[in-house]
């Protein structure tokens, strides 16, 4: 049988608009999923210290004050730092294009932009969860 | 750093050992999920467990827990600079098997000490039983070195309430207003309690339910020596909180004394030993047998049955294929038998 | 809100017999498959005759503009008089950068200044901070001193321009900045009009910008309130804020009952406090939000002032007219605006904005086509500005006063806000009241459930949305538009400002002032004079706030779902 995929949502930052954090943690627990809700106004540290003491597959952020560009790789980068590469990091909010471009470059998953579907953010993590686990197991 | 992925267990271990917070995550994840790497290595360090006090908190939503296991944990980090363990266990959802842990948002003032692991748990993701999987959980904050561990579990249960027993020492929190308290002592959580908790003691209607938590300790006959003490605190402020970590470390200091606490791990590890072997049972009757699939087939034939004639039968046909007990103990589950049918 | 049962059978007896042949004639035919029902979920019937607002009385129930219950409008001639005031929100990167978009919408015939300040501002943070990383004038202006304040207001006759600031925990101390900025520019205090948000209830329940607990927090707003009636009598020193709930997700009655129940709170307040509710309502006023669905918005509206004023009349003895009119500002949806396709949320904002002004509003704000993707650039908040002044110049809808009044389907539409509405404000006593409600997530829990079930219904296709669930594009064939980048650079010299600011002023009447907060924070006088004493010392938002959170401590809520 499957294990659950546990899932950590956060709102790294100042910005307090918390519905898509919440509509995400709601879909992903209705999906199946162990949802951690870290709440609101956490630093990057905070976020990653949550990560690893959860032992979690993937991190949602939910970022909508442009901040993303130094959220995001801050929060990677403390991840990194604590050996937990392997965790996904994956997210939404204001983000544009080009931004979401920079960011995967540097290993940040896919980020979900206004518009788009609860069904997609699931299916994508639920996939590339499976495939991180499996690259884990035969590793 | 190394990832996880290319270590071996023993190796987890190790790293656990020096302090590596991911390692002790990872056990954990194995405990949680009764993955068979984890029975091995208990066999490993047993020995070395039963360091740390074990404190369940339980009783009803609202009363606060999460805060006031915030509030001792910030106490006996300051104090004494103790090494905290918290296992914070949520239900899950029944229509859909996912959960909501939010429980960390409410001892966010700990995430970055280093002194402090929290560990968010759902009810079903564990395997095998929720006991067994606190247990379990707590044996390794134990070994990770620990001081102080708190399993934090909503009273509305009687499995909750086991794991809340299966402690050294068992808080009971409860909050004024509401019928909550009636519907505590339903769920038997009256009886569980070491200590008596009156949380958010700042609002109306706190004597009226120290009052009434006399009136049911009157009923319970309990000598006066043995009646557990109650205690009120604001959680949100601090207020009491130091008063509660005191009362909490003499009665620990106490029973480790007068061996109350020996006896009391005595018989949660019966408790515990008999849990494993029920759920191994009832695995290797449904699962390994392949006893669901004939009770689902009996069923599905129709006609009227009798229950009776029918567990008869599903035990006649154990007795039957299990040809080799000794296999019985050492298989070990992967899969929940406590879900089992 | 409860179902309605226009053509269905229970009605039906005392229907006229061309009532029964249209019911007939109507259940004959095949419906669209759609849902029929609102953005906020709810049903729409297919038809609302007189009879279902029978028990409406005219006179009473909608009377006149001007008149109670002001159902019509809070004026007697409304935009016969004067348009609603075109205030469009703006606020990025530095104070000087903020100043320059101010002076191009002045001179584009925008009659009011708004302020967005950026979240470290929001949060009572200087630039400096380690929490303002990243975060420096992103979503609005940084303003960590009076010296920020000075330069944003810099050519801007403070005493002729009204200005709105959206700023809320920290509002008393930014007010007080810009107070003294106007002293300085040698205006005199009952000249300043203006607004400051200032609505922290709202925070808890929805955008979640709290610093303090509840009660210090309620303590500071109603400490502003207080210095406003006593010495800035032409400024609104609480604009109570449903546009936010909206935002988060409520439906439009819960946006209605929600912050009508915030706004009872600060009269309940003030009132606790002996004020008397003549001498500060008059200044309350109100901001909604204004989604797509266009009569449910409108008849939100008019129910806001129809229920404002029964209570305030009835409940809280309010005597003066002003008293009981509620005044409002809007602004469109931001959340029904979409990534996709973005031309046509201009289209989306026109009708929002048109509901807006059918429902009477005081003043409005219009989102840009580009706010999905970042702060509006100049060009889209042109178009934004536009379409207002189509809807007054163009349109001819000003030119007559609640042309909706009399539907049948509006009026019928306002009696069930308003009766919906009653109901949460009881199962809100029930509770406690707001303060009570919000520690039990109770607002919170609910604003939830409806951004999850609207957002269910949105991916299941029965709420449409162009470009999102209908009619999509390739994103080839999408049109690019161009949208406005801040520097980060800009943080680095909001931060340089800030330390120049620090080393130049007098420490010693910085320590004097912090004491004098701390001392007024532990007492019972007002705040205001200790926090203008401060900014005039340039003392930073960072360090008066931190002094209060010394002594209020700090709000944290319990999440729910």
């Amino acid at each position: 049988m499957e294990q659950p995929i546990r899932v950590l949502v956060a709102k790294p930052g100042l910005d307090g608009h918390d519905r898509g954090a919440k509509v995400v943690a709601a879909a992903l627990r209705d999906a199946g999923m162990e949802v951690i809700y870290g709440g609101l106004h956490q630093t990057p540290e905070a976020i990653v210290q949550m990560a690893v003491q959860e032992d979690v597959d993937a991190v949602g952020l939910s970022i909508l004050s442009g901040a993303h560009m130094t959220l995001f790789p801050k929060v990677k980068e403390h991840l990194n730092r604590a050996g937990a590469e392997s965790i996904l990091l994956t997210g939404g909010g204001i983000i544009s294009a080009g931004d979401m471009d920079k960011l995967e470059k540097l290993g940040v998953g896919q980020l979900f932009g206004p518009g788009s579907r609860l069904a997609d953010l699931v299916d994508y993590i639920e996939k590339e969860v499976a495939r991180r686990r499996t690259a884990t197991r035969s590793a | 750093m190394t990832e996880l992925a290319s270590l071996d267990e023993q190796e987890l271990v190790v790293r656990l050992r020096r302090g590596d917070q991911r390692a002790c995550a990872r056990l954990m994840t194995w405990a949680e999920r009764n993955d068979p790497r984890f029975a091995v290595q208990h066999r490993a360090f047993c020995d070395e467990l039963g360091v740390a006090q074990r404190i369940g908190i339980t009783g009803p939503p609202g009363a606060g827990k999460s805060t006031l296991v915030e509030g001792l944990a910030s106490h006996w980090r300051e104090s004494d600079d103790r090494k905290i363990g918290v296992v914070a266990v949520d239900p899950t959802s029944p229509f859909t098997g996912g959960a909501l842990l939010g429980d960390r948002v409410r001892m966010s003032r700990l995430v970055l000490d280093p002194g402090v692991f929290i560990r968010s748990m759902a009810t079903r993701g564990v395997f095998g039983g929720l006991a067994r999987a606190t247990d379990d959980l707590a044996d390794v904050l134990d070994l990770f070195g620990c001081h102080s561990i708190m399993v934090e579990t909503v009273g509305v249960g009687q499995s909750e309430v086991d794991i809340a027993r299966s402690c050294d020492l068992t808080l009971v929190v409860l909050h004024p207003g509401g019928g909550d308290t009636i519907q505590a002592m339903k769920a038997g959580l009256m009886e569980v309690a070491d200590i008596y908790v009156v949380n958010k003691a700042d609002m109306p209607g706190v004597d009226r339910l120290v009052q009434e938590l006399f009136d049911v300790l009157e009923l319970r006959e309990i000598p006066e020596d043995q009646q557990p003490p109650i205690l009120t605190a604001v959680a949100s402020t601090g207020q009491g909180v130091p008063e509660l970590a005191e009362a909490i470390d003499g009665m620990v200091r106490d029973r480790r004394d007068s061996g109350r606490q020996a006896e009391r791990r005595q018989d949660n590890l019966e408790r515990r030993i008999r849990r494993l072997v029920d759920g191994r049972l009832r695995h290797e009757v449904w699962q390994a047998r392949g006893l669901s699939d004939l009770l689902h087939q009996r069923l599905a034939e129709g006609g009227k049955l009798s229950a009776y004639e029918l567990a008869d039968e599903v035990l006649d046909q154990y007795q039957q294929a299990a040809g080799h007990p000794a296999n019985l103990l050492g298989n070990i589950s992967q899969t929940d038998p406590e879900d089992s049918p | 809100m409860k179902t309605v049962d226009t053509a269905s059978g229970d009605k039906t007896q005392s229907r006229p017999a061309k009532f029964v042949t249209w019911q007939e004639a109507f259940g004959a035919v095949p419906q669209r498959n759609a849902p029929f029902e609102t953005v906020s979920c709810e049903p729409v019937p297919p038809l609302v005759t007189e009879h279902d607002v029978a028990g409406l009385d005219a006179d009473t129930d909608i009377g006149l503009p001007g008149q109670f219950p002001f159902t019509r409008g809070p004026y007697a001639s409304m935009y016969r008089t004067r348009l609603w005031t075109m205030r469009q929100f703006a606020g990025f990167g530095s104070a000087s950068d903020t100043n320059a978009r101010f002076k191009y919408l002045l001179e584009r015939g925008q009659d009011g200044l708004s302020v967005a300040f950026d979240l470290p501002t929001l949060m009572g943070y200087d630039a400096d901070h380690e929490h303002s990383v990243g975060e420096v004038g992103r979503c609005g202006v940084a303003v960590s001193s009076l010296a920020d304040m000075e330069t944003l207001f810099d050519g801007v006759p403070m005493a002729e321009v009204t200005t709105s600031m959206t700023i809320n925990s920290p509002a008393a101390i930014v007010w007080a900045m810009y107070l003294v900025t106007a002293q300085k520019q040698g205006c005199k205090l009952e000249q300043l009009g203006g607004t400051t948000q200032n609505d922290i209830l709202k925070e808890y329940i929805a955008q979640k910008e709290y610093i303090f607990p509840p009660a210090p927090s309620m303590r500071l707003v109603v400490d502003t309130m207080d210095f406003a009636a006593k010495h800035v009598p032409r400024w609104h020193p609480v604009s109570i804020s449903g546009y936010h709930i909206r935002e988060a997700g409520s439906t439009a009655v819960q946006e209605l009952a929600f912050t009508l129940a915030d706004g009872f709170a600060y009269v309940e307040a003030c009132m606790e406090r002996g004020m008397d509710v003549d001498s500060f309502a008059p200044r309350l006023s109100h901001f909604f939000n204004s989604h797509v669905d266009f009569f449910e918005e409108i008849a939100k509206f008019r129910a806001a002032r129809r229920i404002y004023a029964r209570r305030m009349r009835d409940k809280y003895g309010a005597k003066s007219q002003r008293s009981q009119t509620l005044r409002f500002h809007t602004q469109t949806a931001g959340c029904s605006l979409t990534a996709q396709q973005p031309y046509n949320n201009i289209v989306r904002t026109t009708w929002e904005a048109l509901a807006g002004v059918l429902g009477g509003t005081q003043s409005l704000h219009t989102n840009s086509m580009d706010e999905t993707f970042a702060l509006p650039t100049e060009k889209a908040v042109k178009i934004a500005l536009r379409t207002q002044q189509l809807i007054a110049y163009e349109s001819g809808v000003a030119n007559t006063i609640d042309p909706l009044a009399g539907s049948w389907f509006v009026e019928d539409l306002t009696n069930r806000m308003e009766q919906a509405a009653e109901e949460i404000f009881e199962q809100i006593d029930e509770m406690g009241g707001v303060i009570a409600a919000i520690e039990k997530g109770w607002f919170q829990r609910e604003i939830a459930r409806s951004a999850y079930q609207y957002q269910r219904e949105v991916e299941a296709g029965h709420q449409v949305i162009i470009g999102v669930n209908h009619h999509k594009e390739d994103e080839q064939e999408e049109e690019k538009i161009d949208l406005l980048e801040i520097s980060l650079d800009s943080e680095r010299e909001q931060v340089a400002r800030l330390h120049k600011v620090k080393s130049t002023r007098s420490a010693a009447k910085v320590e004097e002032s912090l004491a004098r907060i701390r001392t007024d924070a532990n007492g019972s006088v007002n705040l205001m004079p200790a926090f203008m004493q401060a900014a005039e010392a340039y003392v930073t938002l960072g360090e008066m706030t931190d002094v209060l959170r010394e002594e209020f401590g700090t709000y944290r809520e319990t999440p729910t779902f």
